[in-house]
């Protein structure tokens, strides 16, 4: 049996009550005077910023603040249309004609000049999307920067990841990105296509605009050969007249699973590929076995990252019924000292929700909950009064049936189940339309293996939560999408093989 | 022969008339030879327009109950070692193989000229003696040790997709069915397959070669009927995971995949005039890449790493 190490630290309540042990943590907001945000951004279409056809300009805001950060532009169907041939006329004349190798080299170079900005990307993601600046700045920005790096190296050798094949680029890839990881998402979508020989234009979510803008200007720096990345900004429209578009020859869609099928039904018949990256609703399996203190670790980083806002997020939490009640106090614990409130702050853990739509869906489940008879727990303390926040929340209790286990909520809300056997826990697991990821906590290897092989979901994290990396190839099972982003495995998103 | 009919008319009183016993043609559902529950049937001509046999007409309920047989197998299968499932695959061949005889017979009665019978039958043996060498390789070929940038072992290996809903070539009597489930399998997924509606007699032939292989009730399930009656349901049945099809016109890709995507099928058109029938791809399309995380113990700041 586990045995808790002796804290002695006076910060921490060692009585391990679940009333909050009280930091008083001094601010320490990351500073902003070093950053740039222009009061208007146009659309980023054959390497230079153009005004949309419409003149039409929406606001996008501080979800900690409410406070508006800049103008983005509405591109429609005709800016789309411009776009896609700025980037078909530099597909044909450029960028798959040029010898692999010098391809790789733009793409270092984009890789190397996000890694000397990446604080000011980081703080911009920030304060645009609303996460931890201690995500955006060791999580977000450092893996958009790698996975830019890896991808680089890939652009000569694509004939050793497809052995006894051919592989050509595709032409022009239409991408689609959500706004839980602006920079991160546009990352992976550009890197991989760019490395293969494919042109992009690439619409960021109309919440989160700044960085894909931001990284638009870090293209041109790099001295990539116009309309070989274009970035359109807009909403749903905007997005529908990019898969609509007849020029393209892919898309990829990183979202909702509801968009992800429309997608996939517009696509039919076009010859048009695709790739999905949609919903999730993971189970985070803890066993008798494990070590509790990291498991409940790995239950506030699987569920509790990015606010919740993370498709493959730890949102069913299953405990062996020996040790739920342990779990479950150590739990409430651990949640009590976790700091919400300014996402610039350095102590901050949960920052805000990303928009007030996500919120009010997110107080919609949470009524539902309550309603089903559920019981909530949240710790105490306020949150700001401007600004979109919900504290990290927990459901004890909850049925397979419950709305709660079913649904994506896409917030910082866990649904707690307990189970008894290992046959039960992993139909209870895989009974979901979903298949993502997973996560098990166990101390035996064996247990490890039967379980990770036996979970139908794209990526298992045993005895970890939430990591990411450019070489790990990243994608669902089921109604969770299909393809595969990051690794040798995410090339054949972006390739044709004879 | 495979039909044989009583064309001899007795003259006198012999001791024994040659009656031929004739096969019922049925479907394969579970390791069974059902027919289907509709009671329905069509005929099959010959070359030369006479009545050969009557085949099921299967209907939506036959598929669905496949589907439950698909499903209840599955997970049996997929976890069979890959050395078992190309041992049982290679049995398929020998058991084909042995019944040549019959199957050319039949493909002849059908309209095939002899020649043109005798080639798919060999290319069907042999794609099937092809595809028993992938079943323990293609996991290696397309797997990964990734090297990440963190005390964490990580992996990506390919595993079966779940339940595929296929609709095999029409033009080929043998060798369409065999394409059409036997990629599948060796992957570890099981399949509903719908026959060729020209030449649907070999596939039920077929079956009785599966059901002599140590296949597994349920893994392989065959139907015979009307595409155009039961494509849509192929499509839409929402414990299907994936679809493939053999040439299928743009109009019916497009209404295919528009139910298809209420559970994000993964859909796969091939068209029989243009491609090589051989290749891990076809098993690779019925797969997904699952990737595994665990942490590396981290001593005294040194740690290793792949």
């Amino acid at each position: 049996m586990y045995t808790n190490p002796v804290i002695t630290s006076p910060l921490i309540d060692t009585t391990m009550k679940t009333s909050p042990a009280k930091w008083n943590l001094d601010p320490a907001p990351e500073s902003t005077d070093h950053i740039a945000i222009q009061k208007r951004y146009d659309l980023f279409i054959g390497g230079k910023f153009v005004a949309p056809a419409k003149k039409k300009y929406f606001k996008t805001i501080n979800p900690a603040t409410e406070e508006v950060l800049s103008e983005i532009a509405e591109a429609d169907a005709s800016d789309v249309d411009r776009a896609v041939k700025a980037a078909r006329k530099a597909y044909n004349e450029v960028w798959s004609v040029m010898p692999a190798a010098s391809r790789g080299k733009y793409i270092f170079r984009i890789a190397r000049l996000l890694q000397e900005r990446a604080r000011e990307f980081a703080v911009i993601e920030t304060m645009d999307g609303g996460k931890p600046i201690r995500e955006s700045r060791d999580v977000d920005v450092p893996l958009a920067a790698a996975h830019f790096f890896y991808y680089a190296g890939w652009a000569d050798k694509l004939a050793y990841a497809f052995p006894a094949k051919t592989a050509k680029p595709l032409g022009v890839v239409g991408q689609i990105i959500p706004w839980n990881f602006p920079l991160l998402m546009a990352a992976w979508k550009i890197a991989p296509a760019l490395a293969a020989g494919n042109t992009v234009v690439l619409k960021p979510a109309e919440t989160t605009s700044l960085t894909a803008l931001k990284l638009a200007e870090l293209i041109r720096d790099a001295g990539l050969p116009d309309g070989v990345v274009n970035i359109v900004t807009g909403a749903g429209e905007t997005g529908k007249a990019l898969v609509g578009h007849k020029d393209i020859d892919k898309i990829a869609f990183t979202g909702s699973t509801e968009v992800g099928k429309m997608i996939q039904r517009s696509l039919a018949g076009t010859g048009k590929k695709l790739t999905l990256e949609l919903g999730g609703k993971a189970a985070n399996i803890i066993f008798e076995d494990a070590a509790i203190d990291q498991a409940v670790e790995g239950i506030v980083n699987g569920i509790f990252f990015n606010q919740g806002h993370v498709c493959c997020a730890g949102s069913r939490l299953f405990v062996q019924e020996s040790v739920a009640s342990e779990v479950i106090r150590r739990l409430k614990h651990r949640m009590a000292s976790l700091v919400t409130g300014d996402p610039l702050d350095k102590n901050t853990d949960v920052g805000a929700i990303n928009s007030r739509q996500q919120l009010e869906t997110i107080q919609k489940y949470l009524a539902l909950g309550k309603k089903e008879g559920l019981e909530m727990f949240q710790v105490n303390g306020s949150t700001p009064t401007k600004g979109f926040w919900c504290k990290p929340t927990l459901f004890t209790d909850v049925a397979q049936s419950s709305i709660i286990a079913r649904e994506e909520i896409f917030g910082p809300v866990l649904a707690i189940q307990s189970f008894r056997t290992i046959d039960e826990v992993i139909d209870k697991a895989n009974n979901t339309p979903y298949g993502l990821s997973a996560g098990v906590w166990t101390d035996k290897g064996s247990k490890v293996f039967n379980l990770t092989s036996r979970l139908k979901a794209g990526v298992v994290w045993a005895n970890t939560f939430n990591k990411f990396d450019p070489t790990s190839p990243f994608g669902g099972y089921k109604e969770s999408g299909f393809g595969r982003e990051g690794g040798m495995h995410g090339l054949g998103a972006y390739v044709n093989l004879s | 022969m495979a039909v044989k009919k009583a064309t001899t008319q007795p003259k006198s009183q012999p001791e024994r008339i040659d009656i031929p016993v004739n096969k019922t043609y049925k479907i394969f559902i579970n390791g069974a030879f059902p027919r289907t529950e509709s009671g329905r049937y069509t005929e099959i001509k010959d070359a030369r327009g006479e009545f050969l046999a009557n085949v099921c007409l299967s209907s939506r309920k036959d598929f669905r109950n496949a589907v439950v047989a698909a499903r209840g197998a599955q997970q049996s299968w997929q976890y069979r070692n890959a050395y078992n499932k190309s041992q049982i695959a290679y049995r398929i061949a020998e058991m084909l193989h042995q019944k040549e005889g019959l199957f050319v017979a039949e493909m002849v009665q059908m309209g095939y000229t002899a020649q043109q019978a005798g080639k798919e039958f060999n290319q069907s043996v042999d794609l099937l003696v092809y595809y028993t060498g992938w079943c323990d390789k293609y996991i290696q070929v397309f797997s990964a040790v990734n090297p990440v940038a963190s005390s964490h072992f990580n992996f990506s290996v390919p595993e079966p997709t779940g339940i595929v809903a296929a609709l095999a070539n029409n033009k080929s009597a043998l060798l369409g069915m065999v394409q059409a489930v036997i990629p599948a399998i060796c992957g570890g997924n099981t399949v509903v397959a719908l026959a060729s509606e020209t030449y649907p007699l070999c596939a039920v032939s077929f079956a009785e070669v599966l059901a002599t292989s140590d296949v597994p009730a349920g893994i392989i399930n065959i139907l015979t009927g009307k595409r155009a009656e039961l494509q849509s349901h192929f499509a839409s049945h929402m414990d299907v995971n994936a679809l493939i099809a053999w040439d299928i016109s743009t109009a019916d890709q497009v209404n295919l995949v528009k139910v298809a995507a209420e559970n994000v099928k993964r859909t796969h058109f091939y068209e029989s005039e243009k491609t090589d029938e051989t290749g891990p791809e076809y098993i690779m399309d019925l797969q997904e890449i699952k990737t595994t995380w665990h942490p590396i113990e981290v001593i005294s700041g040194s740690s290793s790493g792949y």
